[in-house]
């Protein structure tokens, strides 16, 4: 596997190495392959309460592998409509499937222009390969 | 600069992350820790600890020499049996952790921790300085040493060393080759389960490491990373230097009083030692669970009423057991097993509970 891992077209990334998929104000939020993989075998994901709200920047959770802790940063502001509860017996979800079954919360997009900030596949990639 | 190990190009081959582990450029994983964790604990694994130092003592009084410098009694030890001990400063605290190896009256070897080497070195030098007769060797640069553990890996190292291996017993060692490489061969390792060290010369490092690796296949052998050794140390409350024991932590408060013996002659420590055994210890190590979901890190704090009694040193999830664990000093009077402290995680508490130690037992 190349350092970039798989970066599925159609989601938007964050710096940060969130991914956003979009369904009109809604939004589902994950970490990136290229986040898993360097965090290694995760054990652990914290993530908040439905119904509360999240800030585009701010830590929204907390995923820790067997090697560290890491702040999850949110994509987009917005209310929690949904949090994926199968993580909290199944994390290593997130190593499996980053991009499906390893997502993690879903928004109700309070301010969808700050999707227009993300990065797309491509771009992503680039960033990635500049790191 | 990161030192390599005589295994760095082998780690690359095999596509593995590698990390600066205290000055050595070192894999965290290969494929997987939680995978590496498991094969060990189910099958085998292969583990290269180059990175650690060795020191040889030789002369007339090699084992009384050494038996001044460490808090456990080398004369208790036959000739090819080794033993864990610490080798203590004079105010009872671990200058390092190592395992001692009784080769002859006349010639002892020391494992010691890779980020120790120079320092304790320098110790030793320090304190055999006036011994006549004592000399001292740091074998460091020139040894190199894998770890197979697993309660496969006596199966695996048959195959490659015609030496009667299921006769040696835990913490005795045997010179001999395994794939056609002179080793010291013990019957030790960090990982709770039964297995083998080989201390080999650095140039033969990576020949013996494939060579088990290639052996081991029928088992599923896996090479394993240092994120497999933590977590494997960490279920059976081994100590990790640095981060559990240090120079300002004595064995007694590391609840490992089985590695000292007061009643042997004099040893560096041992009035420290003394004057804390009259008046008691102000912390203890003890292990915990978590109860309420979370992971305890280092340096996170212990809390019990409201009250900060203690500090988090290692705290991971423990693949075997499929819970959090961790250890921590607390004080004497909340050490009870069974009793029940919050630990400061991030801004929250969670509730966590004092078990008994070591957490993963073989069949368990």
């Amino acid at each position: 596997m190349k350092m970039e891992g798989q970066i599925p077209e159609g989601l938007k990334y964050t710096q940060d190495h969130e991914w956003v998929r979009r369904n009109g104000h809604i939004a589902v939020v994950g970490i990136s392959f290229h986040a898993q993989d360097t965090l290694g075998d995760i054990v652990f994901v914290e993530l908040p309460e439905v119904g509360s709200m999240v800030v585009a920047g701010k830590a929204f959770g907390v995923v820790e592998s067997t090697k560290a802790v890491s702040e999850l940063f949110a994509p987009i502001s917005g209310k929690v409509l949904r949090v994926n509860e199968a993580l909290a017996t199944s994390p290593q979800l997130v190593n499996a499937e980053p991009y499906e079954k390893g997502w993690m919360i879903e928004i109700e997009m309070s301010q969808p222009e700050e999707m227009e900030a993300l990065m797309g596949a491509s771009a992503y990639k680039d960033f990635l390969l500049g790191q | 600069m990161s030192e390599k190990t005589p295994l760095f190009e082998a780690h690359q081959r095999l596509g593995a992350k590698l990390v600066d582990y205290s000055g050595w450029t070192m894999p965290v994983q290969y494929i997987s820790s939680l995978k590496e964790h498991a094969a060990v604990r189910e099958a085998v694994g292969l583990f290269d600890a180059s990175h650690m130092g060795e020191f040889e003592l030789r002369g007339k009084k090699a084992v009384e020499a050494v038996n001044h410098l460490v808090c456990n009694d080398l004369s208790l030890c036959v000739n090819g049996q080794a033993m864990y001990t610490g080798l203590l400063n004079e105010a009872g605290g671990f200058v390092d952790d190592v395992v001692v190896f009784r080769h002859s009256e006349e010639r002892v070897f020391l494992c010691v921790n890779a980020a120790n080497i120079a320092k304790d070195w320098e110790w030793v030098l320090a304190h055999t300085r006036g011994m006549s007769g004592i000399e001292a060797n740091d074998l460091s640069a020139q040894t190199g040493m894998l770890a197979l553990q697993g309660p496969r890996a006596l199966e695996v190292l048959s195959l490659l060393c015609p030496l009667p291996l299921e006769k040696l017993k835990r913490y005795y060692f045997i010179d001999g080759e395994a794939a056609g490489v002179l080793c010291t061969i013990s019957r030790t390792g960090y990982t709770g389960e039964d297995g083998f060290e080989l201390y080999c010369p650095s140039e033969k490092a990576e020949a013996l490491w494939w060579a088990l690796l290639e052996a081991g296949k029928p088992w599923g052998i896996m090479p394993c990373g240092l994120g497999a050794r933590d977590t494997l140390r960490l279920e059976m409350k081994y100590p990790l230097y640095g981060q559990d024991i240090d120079e300002q932590h004595t064995p007694f408060e590391a609840k490992l009083n089985w590695i000292v013996k007061m009643k042997k002659e004099a040893f560096i420590g041992k009035e420290a030692l003394e004057k804390q055994k009259e008046r008691g210890v102000e912390k203890t190590w003890i292990g915990f669970e978590m109860v309420e979901p979370g992971i305890a890190r280092a340096g996170y704090r212990v809390f019990s009423e409201g009250r900060q009694v203690g500090v988090v040193t290692s705290g991971n999830f423990g693949p075997s057991l499929k819970r959090a664990i961790g250890m921590a000093y607390v004080e004497p009077l909340c050490a009870k097993e069974g009793t029940v402290l919050d630990i400061e995680i991030r801004e929250r508490k969670a509730k966590a509970q004092i078990v008994k130690t070591p957490f993963w037992k073989k069949g368990a």
